[in-house]
C-alpha cells in the first residue's frame, strides 16, 4: 500500500495572492495599492480575488503615477502602515526610482532607524513571451546594488507564498520580484514550474536563504527564478551522462546567502552562475567575485557565467530565446567546466 | 461662506497691508491676544536663529544650511495653525516649522552637520526628515494622509514645497493622488520667487500656483505671504478642511528669502536686483505685524529685546548640547541599514571596526 501523499496545487499568482489575503486578514494595517490590482486582481494576478473580498479601500486601484503610488506607501509606512505596492511592470522603475533609491532604501538610515518603512513593493520581472525591451526585463542587480533594500525573487509557488508572508512581516522595506511566466497565467505558455504544492495554512519561508534543490557532487549551478528550472532540467540531463549537478535557487539577493553557495563549490569545486538579467556589473559577477575571494582555492575549473548579453531584450521570439540563458546552454556549459 | 472653493481659487489673500493695517477683517482669524503674541515670538525668535546660523555657518560650526529670513509668516503662521498630532513633511529649508512642531533645536543642528542623531525625532513629534530631493515629500504626504484616513484617525498631513518644486513631476503626482483618495493633506507651496537663481515665471505660465490645483480637483489660494494673519487664516481653513473629512488643500504663499539659497555658495546678486530684494523689505513680515501689534499694545520694544535675548541664549545652548552629543563611528554607519543586520553587513561591519 502507498501512502497517500495530498497536494494542493496552486499557480504561483494564486499563492501569492493567497499570502497576501492571509496577512490582510491577521493584520489590519495591510493594504495594496497599484495599476489594476482591484477588480483585475493586477495584470499578472498577484492580486487575484482581494478586492472582491477586502473591498476598495483596502485593495486600491491608482492613478498610472508610480511615483505617487510608491511614495504615499512610504508615507503609510512611515505613520505604522504595513503597505503592499505592486509596480506593474520592473521596467517602469525609470519614473518611479527616486521613492525607490532615495527615500523607499534610505530613510531609515537618515533617521536613525527611527522611522521603519515595512512596505513590500511587488514587481513582475523577466521575459520569455516575446513582450520586447521595456517589458521584458529582471533588472535583479539594478535593485540589489543599492543598499538598504531586500530583494528577493523566489521561484516556485511554494516560496511565493513563504517569501510574500515574510517580505509583509519584516520591518524593512522589500522588494518582491515575481517572474511574470512562473505566475501560472492562462494567457502565457504553460510551465510545469508554475503550478506546484502550497499548503493552505500560513507558513514563512526566510528571506535571505538559498535552497539546494538539487544535490549534486560534480558540479554547482547557482540560478534564480527561471534560470533556476532551466538548470534543474539541465541537471536532470546530464544525470543521464553521468555528470550530478547540484543547483541552487538562490531565492534571495539581498541578504545575499554567500555560506550556502560556498559549502555546495567546496564540495563540487566547479561553479556555473546564470542569470537572466544582463551580464555585466550583475548577480553573476557578484557571486563569482565572491567565491574568488572566499573559496579559489577549492576550484578545479575557472568560473562560469551565463547571462543575457548587454543589450535589450529583443521581440523576435526566435531571437529571444537565443539570447536568454536556456537549458542547452547550462548543459554546454557545464559540460566546458566538468571537462577542464 | 468658505474663502477655500473648489477649482476656484482666490485671487489673492491678504488680512494685514504692509503697513500692519487690517484690511480684511472678516478674514482675519479670530485669536486671543497671548497666541497673537506667540507668532510675534516665533517669528522674531526665528529671524534671530536664523541670522546666527548664518554666522555659523560661515565659521563651520553647522553644516548644510538654507537661510529663512523673509519667510517667517509663511513657515510660522501656517505651522502654529496646525495640531501637534499633525504630521509635517518639511523640505529643506522648512527647519523653523519642524523646531516649532517639536523638533529639538541641538537635533536640528545635528541633521545640518549630517549626524544620524539629528533624524531620530523623538517619540510624539510628528516630523519626517527634511526633504532635499525637489518635491518627494508630495506623494509622501498624500501616502502619511491615506494612513490616517484608513485608521480613522482626525489627523491631517502637511507638507512644503518651494516655487520651483511644483514642476516637478511628484508634485503633480502627489496632489493629484490627494485628490482621488482625498485624503487629509495640506500641500503649502512658498513662492519665494526664485529657484536658486531661476526666476517663477521661467516655472510656469500658469498665472498663478495655487491655480494648479485645479488641475487635480482640489481647492487652492495664493495668499499674502509676508501677513502671518492670511497665512495663518488659510491654513487653519485648509486643516480644519481635511480633519472633518473634507480633503486635500493647497496652498500658495507668496513670499521672498533675502538670503542666498544655501550657504552652499550662492550669491544672489547674480540673478537679482537690489532694487527687487528693497521691494519685498518693504513688506517684511516682522514690521508689518510689529506695527498691528504695537498699535494694540500687544507688542513692546522691551518684549522684542527679551525674545532677541532668548533666542540668543536658547541658540547657543543648543549648539553646545550638539557640540556635546557623541560622535557618529563609522562601523555605527552599517547599524541603521536594516532592522537585524544581515550577515554581509555584519561582515562589512567588522571590516569597518578594524
Amino acid at each position: 500500500m502507498s501512502t497517500v501523499v495530498h497536494r494542493r496545487l496552486l499557480t504561483g499568482n494564486k499563492a501569492m495572492a493567497e499570502a497576501i489575503a492571509q496577512e490582510m486578514e491577521r493584520d489590519e494595517n495591510v493594504f495594496v495599492m497599484g495599476e489594476d490590482v482591484g477588480a483585475y486582481g493586477g495584470i499578472f494576478g498577484s492580486a487575484e480575488g482581494l478586492h472582491q473580498r477586502f473591498g476598495a479601500e483596502r485593495v486600491r486601484d491608482t492613478p498610472i503615477s508610480e511615483t505617487a503610488f510608491i511614495g504615499a506607501a512610504i508615507g503609510a509606512a512611515a505613520e505604522g502602515m504595513r503597505p503592499i505596492v505592486e509596480l506593474m511592470f520592473v521596467d517602469f522603475f525609470g519614473v518611479c526610482m527616486d521613492q525607490i533609491y532615495n527615500h523607499m532604501a534610505k530613510i531609515h538610515y537618515m533617521s536613525g532607524g527611527n522611522v521603519k518603512l515595512p512596505m513590500v513593493l511587488m514587481t513582475a520581472v523577466g521575459g520569455g513571451y516575446s513582450d520586447a525591451a521595456q517589458h521584458s526585463q529582471t533588472l535583479y542587480a539594478t535593485f540589489a546594488h543599492m543598499p538598504g533594500l531586500k530583494v528577493v525573487a523566489p521561484a516556485t509557488p511554494y516560496d511565493l507564498k513563504g517569501m510574500m508572508v515574510s517580505a509583509i512581516r519584516d520591518d524593512n522595506p522589500v522588494i518582491f520580484m515575481f517572474h511574470k511566466t512562473l505566475q501560472g497565467l492562462g494567457w502565457m505558455d504553460q510551465l510545469d514550474y508554475s503550478v506546484g504544492h502550497v499548503p493552505e495554512e500560513e507558513y514563512t519561508v526566510p528571506l535571505g536563504k538559498a535552497n539546494v534543490v538539487r544535490e549534486g557532487k560534480d558540479v554547482t549551478i547557482v540560478g534564480i527564478q527561471m534560470t533556476m528550472h532551466h538548470a534543474v532540467e539541465a541537471a536532470n540531463q546530464l544525470a543521464v551522462e553521468g555528470i550530478e549537478a547540484e543547483v541552487i535557487d538562490l531565492r534571495s539577493l539581498v541578504p545575499l546567502d554567500k555560506e550556502t553557495i560556498l559549502n555546495s563549490v567546496r564540495k563540487t569545486h566547479r561553479l556555473l552562475v546564470v542569470d537572466e538579467d544582463y551580464r555585466s556589473y550583475g548577480m553573476t559577477a557578484e557571486i563569482a567575485a565572491i567565491v574568488a575571494e572566499e573559496a579559489l582555492y577549492d576550484l578545479e575549473a575557472p568560473i562560469l557565467r551565463l547571462a543575457v548579453p548587454d543589450v535589450p531584450i529583443p521581440y523576435s521570439r526566435p531571437l529571444e530565446q537565443a539570447i536568454v540563458p536556456g537549458v542547452k546552454e547550462i548543459r554546454e556549459a557545464v559540460e566546458q567546466l566538468v571537462r577542464h | 461662506m468658505s474663502a477655500i472653493a473648489p477649482a476656484k481659487p482666490l485671487p489673492y489673500l491678504q488680512v494685514l497691508d504692509p503697513k500692519g493695517v487690517i484690511v480684511n477683517p472678516d478674514l482675519a482669524p479670530r485669536l486671543t491676544d497671548e497666541a497673537l503674541r506667540a507668532l510675534m515670538y516665533k517669528m522674531v525668535f526665528t529671524r534671530v536663529w536664523d541670522q546666527r546660523a548664518v554666522k555659523l555657518t560661515r565659521q563651520g560650526r553647522l553644516g548644510f544650511y538654507a537661510p529663512v529670513a523673509g519667510q517667517e509668516a509663511s513657515m510660522v503662521g501656517s505651522e502654529a495653525a496646525t495640531a501637534k498630532d499633525d504630521f509635517l513633511l518639511p523640505s529643506y529649508r522648512d527647519v523653523p516649522q519642524a523646531v516649532w512642531h517639536g523638533w529639538p533645536l541641538y537635533q536640528a543642528f545635528l541633521y545640518s552637520r549630517g549626524h544620524q542623531h539629528g533624524g531620530q525625532f523623538p517619540e510624539g513629534v510628528n516630523v519626517l526628515i527634511p526633504q532635499i530631493i525637489i518635491g518627494a515629500q508630495i506623494v509622501q504626504a498624500t501616502g502619511v494622509g491615506m494612513a490616517f484616513k484608513l485608521k480613522g484617525e482626525k489627523r491631517v498631513a502637511f507638507t512644503y514645497i518651494g516655487d520651483g518644486g511644483t514642476s516637478q513631476g511628484d508634485f503633480y503626482e502627489g496632489i493629484n493622488f490627494a485628490g482621488v483618495y482625498q485624503t487629509p493633506t495640506v500641500f503649502v507651496v512658498q513662492n519665494n520667487q526664485f529657484a536658486i537663481s531661476v526666476p517663477v515665471k521661467l516655472q510656469t505660465a500658469a498665472e498663478t500656483l495655487a491655480k494648479k490645483s485645479a488641475a487635480a480637483g482640489i481647492p487652492g489660494i495664493q495668499v499674502d505671504g509676508m501677513d502671518v494673519l492670511a497665512v495663518y487664516a488659510a491654513m487653519k481653513q485648509a486643516v480644519s478642511r481635511a480633519r472633518s473629512g473634507g480633503g486635500p488643500s493647497l496652498i500658495e504663499t507668496v513670499t521672498f528669502r533675502y538670503g542666498p539659497h544655501t550657504m552652499s555658495g550662492d550669491d544672489p546678486t547674480r540673478y537679482r536686483s537690489k532694487e527687487l530684494e528693497e521691494e519685498w523689505r518693504q513688506k517684511d513680515p516682522l514690521v508689518r505685524f510689529r506695527n498691528y501689534l504695537s498699535q494694540r499694545g500687544l507688542w513692546s520694544d522691551k518684549d522684542e529685546e527679551a525674545v532677541i535675548e532668548e533666542a540668543k541664549t536658547t541658540v547657543s545652548e543648543a549648539l553646545t548640547k550638539a557640540d556635546e552629543y557623541q560622535s557618529m563611528t563609522l562601523p555605527g554607519l552599517i547599524d541603521r541599514m536594516f532592522d537585524t543586520l544581515p550577515h554581509d553587513l555584519i561582515a562589512q561591519r567588522a571590516e569597518l571596526t578594524e
